[in-house]
C-alpha cells in the first residue's frame, strides 16, 4: 500500500525540491537559460537607463484605459511568442516521428506541449488580446474618460498577467500538465496525474479568471454608464456593441469556468469525489461543464473581432456600413445561442440521437447570424470606394479565410460526420482555421488600423504586406495537410507515427509553420522599422484613415483625460456626422478634468495572488496561508483609502489642446 | 417535414458518385480513408461529409465569389463603379441575406435529424450494404472492447476468446461492439469500419457496424489518454469466414485463460504492447469490468447503483470504503484527505453473473419515417448496468 | 450617461456636438450596477454548485444518505439566525437613511452576531457529520453538499469580515456617500446569500428528507 502523499512533504518546501527542475531535458534548460540571459539584458537595460521610476509610476501602477490596453496587448504579444514556440515543436516532432523514429520529444515533454499551445493561446494570448482592445477603444468610442471601475482595470490586467507567470514558471519549475488544454478527468485527477502539471493549470487559469470576469463586468458598467451624451443603444459603434456582448458572455460564463475547476482542485487536493471514477463521481459532468464555459468562450474570442471587421469595412469602403441593425441583432442571437451548443463538442459520448441532433442543429443555427453578418460586410463593399490599406486588406482575407473555417465547422456540426472526424486533425484544422482566420486575422487588422491612435504614427506598409503574405501562404500551407490528415483518419495529439505515407503532409505543414514564423518576424521587424521611421509616419490629424466614430475625433495619441470637452452625438458614426457638418473643435473654456489616480494595490494583489498560487501548487501551506492574509490585509487596507482622484489642471489642458492645435495647422 | 427530408436523402444520394468522385480527385492519390472506407456504416458517413459539403457549397461558393469580386470592382482606383456613401439598408437584401442562409440550414438541419437517427452507433444495423439487408439466419459478432493503459482488449463471448491489440471480424457480418475502459476515457475508432466512440470507465457505449471488403486496417484510440497513447494502436482484419474460423483457432492457441488475475495483470500501464491472445474466458469478467469489481471485494457499480436508488445503506455503511474504491494501479492521493478507514466487506463480493445475452431484436428494413424516430432495439431487456451516460 | 434630458442642440436648432461643462457623473454612479454584475456572476457560481448537487446528489456510494444525516431542527434554527441578520441588516439600512451612525452601527453588530452564529451552528454541523464517518471523500453526494453548502459558508465569512471592515470605515469617517455605498453594497451582498440559503435550505435539507 501506498504511503499518504502527506508524509513525503517538507514542512518548508511542501513537495518543492531540487529535483522538481527540469535538468534532464536539455531543451527546457537551454530555454532557461536563454530567458535569464535575455531577462538580465532586459532587468541590466531598465536599470542602466534608470526607468524603473518610469514604469512604476507611469505603466504598473496606471489607471489610465489606454496605458492598460497597451499592457494587454504587450503580454499577449510576449505568450503568443511563447505557444507559437510550441506549436513549432509540435509540428516538428510530428513531421520527423515516422518508421520507428521517436521524434525528439519524449511523450512526458510533448504532452506538455500541445496542453501549454492551447492553454497559452486561448487564455493568455487571445484574451489579453481582445481584452486590451476593448479596454482602450471602447472608452475611447463612447466618449468616456475612462472605465467604470479604473483601479479595478489595473488590477484585472495583473491577474492576468500573473496566471502568464504561473504557466512560465512551470516550463522550468515542475511542470505543465499533460491532459489536453481542457483537462478531462478521470485524466486530470489526482490518481493519473500526481504531478504539479494539472495544479499550475488550476491556479494559472483560475487567478487569471478572476482577472477576465472583473474586467468583463468593469466594461459592462462602462458601456451601460459612461456612453457620451447622446449615444443610444442603437446608435453605439458596431465595436462596442460586439464588445458589450462578448463582456456579458465573459460575465455569464467565466464563473462557469470557475466553480468547474474548483471542483477539480477539491478532487484533487481534499479528495472529494466530483469527477472520480469512485464513489459515485461522474467525469462526464466535466466535459459538460468545462463546454458550458468552453463554447461561449468562442465566442467572446470573435465576436470583439467581428466589431473590428465592421469598423474596418466601412472606413475604407468610405460608406456606412450596410444593415446597422441587423449586425447589432445577429451578434445578440449568437451570444444567446452559444449557450445551446456545447454538447457538439461530445457527440461521441453516445447521448443518444435525438439529443445529438438537438445540439447539431442548434449549432447550424449558429450559422445563420454569422452568415448575416459575412453578407453585411459584402455588402458595406458594394458601391464602395475600396482603400486596400493593412487593415482592409486583413479584412478580405478573413472574410475568405472564414468562411472555409465556418463551412467545416457546420459539417462537424452534423453528428454522424462528427463520429468520423471528432478528435481529428480536420477538427484541428477547422478551429485553427476560424480562430487564426477570424481572431488573428482580425487582431492583425485592429493592429494595424488602432496604431496610429495609440501611438501617433502608421505602420509601415511595406512590412506589413510581407507579414500579411507570410500569414496568408504560411497559414494554407499548414492547415490545408491538417485537413486532408484528418480526412485520412490521423487523429490529434499523436506524439509518433506508423504509416510513413503521412509523413508528407507532416512535412508540408511543418513548412507552412516555418512561414507563418516569417509573417511574425516580419510583424515585429514591421514595429521596428515603423518606430524608427515615426516622424515620417507620423499622423497628426488623429484622424489617419478618414474614420467614422469618436477615437478618431482626439488626438493620437489621446490625452489622458481623453476629449477635452464631452462630445455630444447625433448619429450613428458620430465622427463622420460631425466631420460632415462642419464641426469646428473647441479651442477655448477649457476646464480642469476630473481623474481617478494610480495605484500600486493592483500589482501588489496580484504578486501575492502569484506566491498563493505558487504555494498551492507546491503544497507550501504556510506560504499559502501567508500570502492569503496578506491578500486580504492589502485588499483591506486599500477601502481605507478614500482619496483616489485628481483633477488635471486646467493650465495642463490648454497646454495639451494648444500643442493639438499646433499641429493640426501645421499639418493642414 | 421528415418524409420530405427523407427524399431530399434519396435525391442527394443519386449525386453520390459524382460528388464522391469530385472530392476524391480533390485529394489526389492520397488513401483519404475517412471518404473511401470499406464498411457500410463508415460509407454512409462518407457520403453525409460530402452531401454536406456539396449543400454548404451552394452559399459558400457565392459568398467567396461575392467577396473577390466586391473588392475588386470597388477598389478605390475604380473610378468608373457607384460609390453611395450613403447607401445603408435594403429590406429585400435583409430578407435575402437572412433566409438564404437560413434555407440552407433548414436542409442541412433536416439531413442531421434523420442521419443522426440513421446511423446512431447505438442503432442495430439493418444492412450490411447498400440493398443487401441483414439474412435472418446471420447472428452478429459480439465483441466487447475493453481500452487498458495504453492498450485495447478485445473479448469475444461467442468464440471465449481474447485479444490484445488485434480486432478481426467476418465480412458483411454484423458486428455489435461493447465499449468501456478501465481507468481514463479513450475513444474506440476503426475508420475504415465506422465512426467512434468514447471509451468511458465506468459506463458501457456501443457501437454496430460491419466490414464489407477483406483487408488490414488500422484502428486507434481517438482520445488523448495519457503518455502511451500513441501507441494505443491495433489492426484491424476483415476476413472472409474460414479466415475468421482460422483466426479464432489461432487465438484459442494464444497464451493461455483470461481471468481475473490475468487481467488485473493485464491492465498494468504499458506502452507499444504486441498483439496477445487467450482463450478461455472467465465467466463475467467484462462485466465486472464495466462494473468496476475486477478487483476481489469491490462492490460493483451496479450494485452500488440499485442499492443508492433505495436510499443507500445509511450511516452503517459509512466506513465501507475500500470495496468502493476503483481507481486502482492509480492509486488516490489527495493531499489533505485522510486515509479511507478500511472496514471489512458487509455484503459479499456480487457472484459473476454472466449477462444473459439479449435477444436480438430484429433488425428494422423500414425506412425512417415520422416524429420520434423510435430507435431499433430500444426496447430490448433493460441492462442492469450503467449504460448510455446521461447528460442531464 | 446617455442622458436623454439633456438638451443636444443648440439655441438656435442647431446640433451641439460637445458640452461645455462636465456631465455630472457622481463618484461612484457606475458602482451598483458593477455590484450586481458582480452578484449575478457569484450567483452563477451556484447556479453550478447547485446543478452538480442535482446531478450527482443521490450518488450515495452505498453511504448515508440525506435521511441519515440531516438534523432539520438544527438547520431550521441555523435559518432562522440567517433571516434574522438579514431583518437586522435591513435595520440598518433604515438607521443609514436617517443618519444615525450609532444605530446603524449597533444593528450592523447584531447582524454580525446572528452571522457568527449562523456560521457556529454550520461548523458545529460540519464536524458533527465528518466526527460520524460522512466526510467529503465518502461520497459524491457528500461532497457536493459540503461544497455547495460551504461555498455558501466561506461567502458568510467573508460578508463578516467586510461587515467589520466597514464598521471601522463608518466609526471613523461616518456616513460619507462612501461608506453608505459601500453599506448598500454589503446589504445587496447579504441578502443575495440570504436568497441563496432559502435555496440550499428547499433544495438540499428539505427535498433531501423528502426522497
Amino acid at each position: 500500500m501506498d504511503t499518504h502523499p502527506a508524509a513525503a512533504l517538507s514542512p518548508i518546501f511542501g513537495r518543492l525540491s531540487l529535483d522538481s527542475l527540469p535538468l534532464h531535458e536539455p531543451i527546457v534548460v537551454a530555454t532557461f537559460i536563454a530567458v535569464v540571459i535575455g531577462g538580465l539584458v532586459t532587468v541590466g537595460a531598465i536599470t542602466k537607463f534608470r526607468l524603473w521610476g518610469y514604469l512604476w509610476n507611469e505603466w504598473f501602477t496606471t489607471v489610465d484605459h489606454k496605458r492598460i490596453g497597451i499592457m494587454y496587448m504587450i503580454l499577449g504579444l510576449i505568450m503568443f511568442v511563447r505557444g507559437f514556440a510550441d506549436a513549432v515543436m509540435m509540428r516538428l516532432q510530428q513531421a520527423m516521428a515516422f518508421g520507428g523514429s521517436e521524434g525528439y520529444l519524449n511523450a512526458h515533454h510533448y504532452d506538455q506541449i500541445f496542453t501549454a499551445h492551447g492553454v497559452i493561446m486561448i487564455f493568455f494570448v487571445a484574451m489579453p488580446f481582445i481584452t486590451g482592445l476593448m479596454n482602450y477603444i471602447v472608452p475611447l468610442q463612447i466618449g468616456a474618460r475612462d472605465v467604470s471601475f479604473p483601479f479595478l482595470n489595473n488590477f484585472s490586467f495583473w491577474m492576468t498577467a500573473a496566471g502568464a507567470v504561473l504557466v512560465m514558471m512551470s516550463l522550468f519549475v515542475g511542470e505543465f500538465a499533460q491532459t489536453g488544454w481542457l483537462a478531462y478527468p478521470p485524466l486530470s485527477g489526482i490518481g493519473y496525474s500526481p504531478a504539479t502539471g494539472v495544479d499550475y493549470y488550476i491556479w494559472a487559469l483560475q487567478i487569471a479568471g478572476v482577472g477576465t470576469t472583473l474586467s468583463g463586468i468593469n466594461l459592462i458598467a462602462t458601456i451601460v454608464k459612461l456612453r457620451a451624451p447622446g449615444m443610444k443603444l442603437m446608435r453605439m459603434p458596431v465595436f462596442t456593441w460586439t464588445s458589450l456582448c462578448a463582456n456579458i458572455l465573459i460575465v455569464a460564463s467565466f464563473p462557469i469556468l470557475t466553480a468547474t475547476l474548483v471542483l477539480l482542485s477539491l478532487d484533487r487536493y481534499v479528495g472529494t469525489n466530483f469527477f472520480t471514477n469512485d464513489f459515485g463521481g461522474s467525469a462526464m459532468m466535466y466535459v459538460n461543464l468545462i463546454w458550458i464555459w468552453g463554447h461561449p468562450e468562442v465566442y467572446i474570442l470573435i465576436l470583439p473581432l467581428f466589431g473590428v471587421f465592421s469598423e474596418v469595412t466601412s472606413t475604407f469602403s468610405g460608406k456606412r456600413l450596410f444593415g446597422y441593425s441587423s449586425m447589432v441583432y445577429a451578434t445578440v442571437c449568437i451570444m444567446v445561442l452559444s449557450y445551446l451548443v456545447w454538447l457538439h463538442h461530445f457527440f461521441t459520448m453516445g447521448s443518444g440521437a435525438s439529443v445529438n441532433s438537438f445540439f447539431g442543429i442548434t449549432t447550424m443555427v449558429i450559422s445563420i447570424p454569422t452568415g448575416a453578418k459575412l453578407f453585411n460586410w459584402l455588402f458595406t463593399m458594394y458601391r464602395g470606394r475600396i482603400r486596400f490599406e493593412l487593415p482592409m486588406m486583413w479584412t478580405v482575407a478573413f472574410m475568405l479565410t472564414f468562411t472555409i473555417g465556418g463551412m467545416t465547422g457546420v459539417l462537424l456540426a452534423v453528428p454522424p460526420a462528427d463520429f468520423v472526424l471528432h478528435n481529428s486533425l480536420f477538427l484541428i484544422a477547422h478551429f485553427h482555421n476560424v480562430i487564426i482566420g477570424g481572431v488573428l486575422f482580425g487582431l492583425f487588422a485592429a493592429i494595424n488600423y488602432w496604431w496610429p491612435k495609440a501611438f501617433g504614427y502608421k505602420l509601415d506598409v511595406f512590412w506589413g504586406k510581407v507579414s500579411f503574405w507570410c500569414w496568408q501562404i504560411g497559414f494554407w500551407m499548414a492547415f490545408t495537410p491538417l485537413y486532408i490528415l484528418g480526412l485520412m483518419g490521423v487523429t490529434r495529439r499523436m506524439r509518433v507515427f506508423d504509416d510513413p505515407s503521412l509523413q508528407i503532409w507532416f512535412v508540408i505543414a511543418a513548412i507552412g509553420a516555418a512561414i507563418v514564423a516569417m509573417g511574425i518576424a516580419a510583424m515585429f521587424i514591421q514595429f521596428f522599422v515603423s518606430f524608427m521611421k515615426r516622424k515620417q509616419l507620423a499622423d497628426t490629424t488623429g484622424d489617419p484613415w478618414g474614420g467614422r466614430t469618436l477615437e478618431w475625433a482626439t488626438s493620437s495619441p489621446p490625452p489622458d483625460y481623453n476629449f477635452a470637452f464631452t462630445p455630444v452625438i447625433h448619429d450613428l458614426d458620430a465622427w463622420a456626422d460631425m466631420k460632415k457638418n462642419g464641426y469646428e473643435r473647441p479651442l477655448a473654456g477649457f476646464r480642469s478634468i476630473h481623474m481617478p489616480s494610480n495605484t500600486g494595490t493592483g500589482i501588489i494583489l496580484a504578486g501575492l495572488s502569484t506566491v498563493c498560487g505558487f504555494a498551492l501548487i507546491w503544497y507550501i501551506w504556510w506560504l499559502a496561508g501567508l500570502s492569503f492574509v496578506a491578500l486580504l490585509a492589502v485588499a483591506i487596507a486599500h477601502t481605507f483609502n478614500y482619496k483616489r482622484d485628481f483633477h488635471i489642471p486646467v493650465e495642463d489642458v490648454i497646454t495639451t489642446e494648444n500643442e493639438r492645435t499646433r499641429l493640426l495647422s501645421a499639418g493642414a | 417535414m421528415i418524409p420530405s427530408a427523407a427524399s431530399l436523402l434519396r435525391a442527394l444520394r443519386g449525386a453520390r458518385p459524382l460528388a464522391l468522385l469530385s472530392a476524391l480527385a480533390l485529394l489526389g492519390g492520397c488513401n483519404a480513408v475517412v471518404l473511401d472506407p470499406a464498411g457500410d456504416i463508415a460509407q454512409q458517413q462518407a457520403w453525409l461529409i460530402v452531401a454536406s459539403t456539396v449543400l454548404m457549397l451552394v452559399i459558400i461558393v457565392p459568398v467567396m465569389a461575392l467577396t473577390v469580386l466586391f473588392a475588386w470592382r470597388y477598389r478605390q482606383s475604380n473610378k468608373e463603379a457607384r460609390y453611395e456613401p450613403e447607401w445603408d439598408h435594403s429590406t429585400q437584401l435583409e430578407l435575402l441575406i437572412w433566409a438564404a442562409p437560413l434555407l440552407i440550414i433548414i436542409c442541412l438541419g433536416a439531413l442531421t435529424w434523420v442521419s443522426t437517427h440513421l446511423l446512431d452507433p447505438y442503432r442495430p444495423i439493418a444492412r450490411v450494404a447498400e440493398g443487401k439487408p441483414i439474412a435472418a439466419e446471420v447472428e452478429p459478432l459480439e465483441v466487447e472492447v475493453v481500452a487498458l493503459d495504453w492498450k485495447w482488449l478485445f473479448i469475444y463471448p461467442q468464440y471465449g476468446v481474447a485479444t490484445v491489440n488485434e480486432l478481426a471480424a467476418p465480412v458483411d457480418r454484423p458486428i455489435n461492439f461493447r465499449i468501456t475502459s478501465s481507468s481514463v476515457m479513450n475513444s474506440f475508432y476503426v475508420p475504415a469500419l465506422a465512426g467512434m466512440i468514447y471509451a468511458m470507465p465506468g459506463m458501457e457505449t456501443k457501437l454496430h457496424a460491419v466490414i464489407n471488403k477483406a483487408g488490414n486496417y488500422e484502428g486507434f484510440s481517438a482520445n488523448y489518454s495519457g503518455a502511451g497513447f500513441s501507441g494505443m494502436r491495433f489492426r484491424f482484419h476483415g476476413l472472409n469466414d474460414a479466415q475468421f474460423a482460422e483466426w479464432v483457432a489461432k487465438a484459442k492457441a494464444g497464451n493461455g485463460p483470461l481471468d481475473r488475475n490475468v487481467y488485473l495483470k493485464l491492465e498494468q500501464p504499458s506502452e507499444n504492447v504486441p498483439v496477445a491472445r487467450f482463450a478461455g474466458i472467465e465467466e463475467g469478467l467484462y462485466n465486472a469490468i464495466v462494473n468496476m469489481c475486477v478487483e476481489p471485494g469491490k462492490m460493483c457499480m451496479s450494485e452500488m447503483m440499485a442499492i443508492d436508488a433505495k436510499g443507500g445503506l445509511g450511516k452503517e455503511g459509512i466506513r465501507n470504503v475500500r470495496q468502493l474504491t476503483y481507481d486502482k494501479h492509480a492509486r488516490r492521493g489527495a493531499v489533505l484527505a485522510s486515509e479511507p478507514v478500511v472496514v471489512g466487506a458487509i455484503c459479499a463480493p456480487p457472484a459473476p453473473v454472466r449477462q444473459a445475452a439479449a435477444a436480438r431484436p430484429a433488425a428494422d428494413q423500414a425506412p425512417l419515417t415520422g416524429a420520434g424516430l423510435p430507435r431499433p432495439g430500444a426496447s430490448a431487456t433493460a441492462d442492469a448496468k450503467p449504460s448510455r451516460p446521461t447528460n442531464s | 450617461m446617455a442622458d436623454i434630458s439633456l438638451n443636444l442642440n443648440t439655441a438656435d436648432g442647431r446640433p451641439l456636438y460637445h458640452l461645455a461643462e462636465e456631465p455630472h457623473h457622481p463618484e461612484g454612479s457606475s458602482t451598483m450596477l458593477g455590484f450586481w454584475l458582480y452578484l449575478m456572476s457569484d450567483c452563477l457560481i451556484f447556479a453550478i454548485l447547485f446543478a452538480t448537487y442535482g446531478v450527482l446528489g443521490a450518488n450515495y456510494a452505498a453511504g448515508p444518505s440525506p435521511k441519515d444525516l440531516f438534523d432539520l431542527k438544527l438547520i431550521a434554527l441555523n435559518t432562522a439566525m440567517l433571516l434574522f441578520s438579514s431583518i437586522t441588516y435591513g435595520f440598518a439600512m433604515l438607521e443609514m437613511q436617517k443618519g444615525r451612525t450609532g444605530t446603524t452601527q449597533l444593528w450592523l453588530a447584531v447582524t454580525g452576531l446572528f452571522g457568527l452564529a449562523f456560521l457556529g451552528i454550520e461548523l458545529y454541523e460540519f464536524a458533527h457529520l465528518i466526527h460520524e464517518g460522512a466526510t467529503p471523500q465518502r461520497s459524491a453526494f457528500l461532497s457536493t453538499f459540503f461544497t455547495l453548502v460551504g461555498t455558501h459558508g466561506l461567502h458568510v465569512t467573508f460578508g463578516l469580515i467586510w461587515l467589520v471592515t466597514l464598521m471601522v470605515q463608518v466609526s471613523r469617517r461616518g456616513l460619507v456617500p462612501a461608506n453608505k455605498r459601500r453599506l448598500m453594497c454589503l446589504s445587496l451582498f447579504w441578502h443575495f446569500l440570504d436568497v441563496i440559503w432559502i435555496g440550499v435550505f428547499t433544495f438540499v435539507y428539505l427535498m433531501g428528507m423528502l426522497r
